[in-house]
């Protein structure tokens, strides 16, 4: 029995099909233009497909870009030309008012209506109730996991993503680095970059006719950011949920991730054009939100997979938490000393902190201390904006 | 050629490629598009580029990018002392300034790079381009412009356009994101460690004198070995070197002597945690539970 799709016989044939097929991909998030479905006709022509697995062979190298985008493009293939013999109706998506990732839309960040379009990106699902589901918003670091999917969009509000993103710009320009010895060639430097002038020199018969220049390069420090979305932080996701659409706007460089019991790795949905879609696309990926909370295994498995790639010694690490943690705050210990041996500097905004007689007594956070280099309140954005003075100095 | 073919041509050069990627080498070889392979450091990504070469008979130019690098040391540069030099012994045979222009900005006086030497070739070339993901990203543009185009724009000589275009391999650790442009024009592969059976392939086809039983031993110990907690994990380079050590100790049973297998682990655990982490106990479980 197979379980290849069966297309409706008034179908245009397999050309349009394979449009389709691009179609559904970039529905489902997937960057992909014209070119790739000219490109991915192309392969499937080269590689004279006649087996089902070459062709998803030969299209998920054309269609995929990177090991997300590979790792999901098998279900996406699936559940596209393999849908167990049932008729797909229509194949060739009309043209709707859907927003569109390849076009450019001038109310970008603000774009007040992307959200509600009902995209296959977008969740429906959300049951739009409270956010805080702990009520009166008790403490308390639970460890299930909410299998409640909460919509991040009733959370967050696009113009707040648009003040975030100003306080994401001034943080990054704080944190640039100038600290580089090595001076390198520029059009307008302090001072002059002698072996390049006389290596010039020689074209003009060794007269230094041409100065040319060095500076000390900018050294842009990357921000990676991980936020707590455990139950009891769900009364401050709002902020911190903004501050990172906001900051992955504002600096192409960051990255961002969401822990409560698990990890996810935000970075790719938060960088979609549309700001509300990105929030939406990310509440898909925040399945658990709400829920309990394991800071120190989360931290773990950033720093084993995740930090190896991407944290370096011009790294920021910013930890948006209260620090209840409901695992042994020896693990989390161990994975700040982890990440701190990559040489990053470890900042811990806890929203506790603002109170009036905290103290870091919570088992995890105290086992925290010792790694961190600067451990600040942060409630709202204005509290984030005022962190720029304390970059500058880190 | 189909890509069977071509896992056929690859396995008799002693790589043994994937299903998914003798498919996309096939795409790259008949659409001409480039080809960017992502995965873990030691599973085989400049190895495919070597081997391809060699399968095609044809030669493998590499550009090794770092950071900092730039259009002088990737593409052409003037051979300055040469220049120099002609200018001198011009001056002195009382050639005139025009002649000599023209002589000293000509292709003798150019130096030819990996990018500009790949795409002059009367052959096409393998171009391996190894891990794009150290270059900065203005190189990474530069080089968006050449894969596109296919030619080079020298200000003094003018342009020079491709005689056969190269077969592009790039490669990338993931040490940081690449543009999204890049992407777009190549097409992509994750590779993956090999499993079991991929591996015991390797290993037959690298070093045929090893005997199955050890073999088999070998790819379960370090199959196991890549589940533990490590912070380097060993890839198929370090594989093979363990197959080696092995070999040259004269070991055909594992389980065999517990110092031996130990003393032999620095092949594969790069690390000083890494190793302080796998004790002789540790060994041995994992031996044990491989045999």
């Amino acid at each position: 029995m197979t379980r290849v799709t069966r297309f409706a016989g008034r179908d245009p044939g397999p050309t349009a099909r394979v449009a389709g097929f691009i179609a559904h991909l970039r529905d489902n998030g997937l960057r992909l233009g014209v070119a790739e479905a000219d490109t991915a006709l192309n392969a499937l022509n080269a590689i004279s497909a006649i087996h089902p697995n070459d062709c998803r062979r030969a299209l998920r190298a054309v269609c995929t870009g990177c090991k997300d985008e590979a790792d999901r493009f098998d279900d996406l293939f699936d559940s596209y030309w393999m849908d167990a013999g049932r008729v797909k109706q229509k194949v060739i998506p009309t043209l709707s008012s859907k927003i569109n990732d390849d076009v450019h839309s001038s109310n970008d960040a603000k774009g007040k209506d992307a959200g509600a379009s009902g995209l296959a990106t977008a969740p429906d699902d959300g049951d739009g109730g409270e956010v805080d589901s702990d009520g009166t918003g008790k403490l308390i670091a639970t460890d299930l996991r909410n299998l409640n999917r909460k919509d991040l969009r009733d959370l967050v509000r696009a113009d707040e993503i648009s003040a975030a993103e100003n306080v994401a710009r001034r943080l990054g320009v704080a944190l640039r680095d100038k600290r580089s010895r090595r001076r390198i060639a520029a059009r307008k430097g302090d001072r002059l970059h002698f072996r390049k002038t006389i290596r010039h020199s020689l074209s003009t018969g060794g007269e230094p006719v041409r100065l040319l220049r060095k500076r000390r390069p900018d050294r842009t420090r990357k921000i990676v950011a991980l936020c707590d979305v455990s139950g009891s932080m769900s009364i401050y996701a709002q902020v911190f949920l903004s501050f990172l659409a906001g900051l992955m706007r504002a600096d192409m460089q960051a990255d961002a991730y969401l822990f409560h019991t698990r990890l996810v790795r935000i970075t790719e949905a938060l960088r979609d054009k549309d700001a509300m879609r990105a929030i939406g696309r990310m509440s898909l990926m925040a399945d658990g939100f709400g829920g309990g909370s394991k800071i120190g295994p989360s931290l773990g498995r950033f720093a084993d997979t995740y930090a190896k790639r991407f944290v370096d010694g011009r790294s920021v690490v910013m930890i948006l938490s209260d620090g209840y943690d409901t695992a042994d705050p020896q693990i989390l210990s161990d994975a700040l000393a982890k990440l701190r041996k990559r040489g990053c500097k470890v900042i811990w905004l806890n929203p506790l902190k603002g109170w009036a007689d905290y103290g870091p007594i919570a088992s995890g956070m105290a086992a925290a201390l010792p790694h961190l280099d600067l451990f600040k309140a942060a409630n709202t954005l204005d509290d984030l904006a005022a962190l720029e003075k304390d970059l500058v100095t880190l | 050629m189909t890509w069977t073919d071509l896992q056929t041509a690859l396995g008799g050069q002693g790589y043994v490629a994937s299903d998914d990627l003798a498919v996309s080498l096939q795409l790259t070889l008949s659409l001409g598009r480039p080809l960017l392979l992502e995965g873990a450091a030691g599973v085989g990504k400049t190895e495919v580029a070597r081997t391809l070469a060699a399968a095609r008979d044809t030669r493998l130019i590499r550009l090794q990018c770092y950071e900092g690098l730039d259009a002088a040391q990737a593409i052409y540069e003037w051979n300055y002392q040469r220049q120099l030099l002609t200018i001198r012994a011009a001056a002195e045979d009382g050639e005139t300034g025009k002649t000599v222009e023209d002589r000293i900005f000509s292709r003798d006086f150019l130096l030819e790079r990996p990018l500009l030497a790949a795409i002059t070739q009367d052959e096409p070339p393998v171009l391996l381009i190894d891990e794009i993901d150290r270059a900065d990203e203005e190189f990474e543009a530069y080089l968006l412009e050449i894969l596109s185009d296919y030619q080079i724009s020298v200000p003094e000589l003018g342009t020079i356009t491709a005689t056969s275009k190269p077969i592009v391999i790039l490669t990338s650790n993931g040490t940081r994101d690449l543009s999204d442009a890049l992407r777009r024009r190549c097409l992509y592969t994750y590779v993956n460690y090999p499993d079991r059976h991929t591996e015991l392939a390797i290993l037959k086809a690298r070093c045929p004198e090893v005997d199955t039983q050890l073999a088999q031993q070998i790819i379960g110990f370090v199959q196991k070995l890549r589940e533990e907690e490590l912070e380097k994990v060993p890839g198929v380079a370090e594989m093979l070197d363990f197959a080696a050590a092995l070999m040259g100790l004269g070991i055909a049973d594992l389980t065999e002597s517990p110092a031996v297998l130990q003393s032999t682990l620095t092949t594969l655990l790069k690390t000083q945690s890494d190793q302080a982490q796998v004790t002789t106990e540790v060994a041995q479980r994992i031996a044990g539970k491989a045999a």
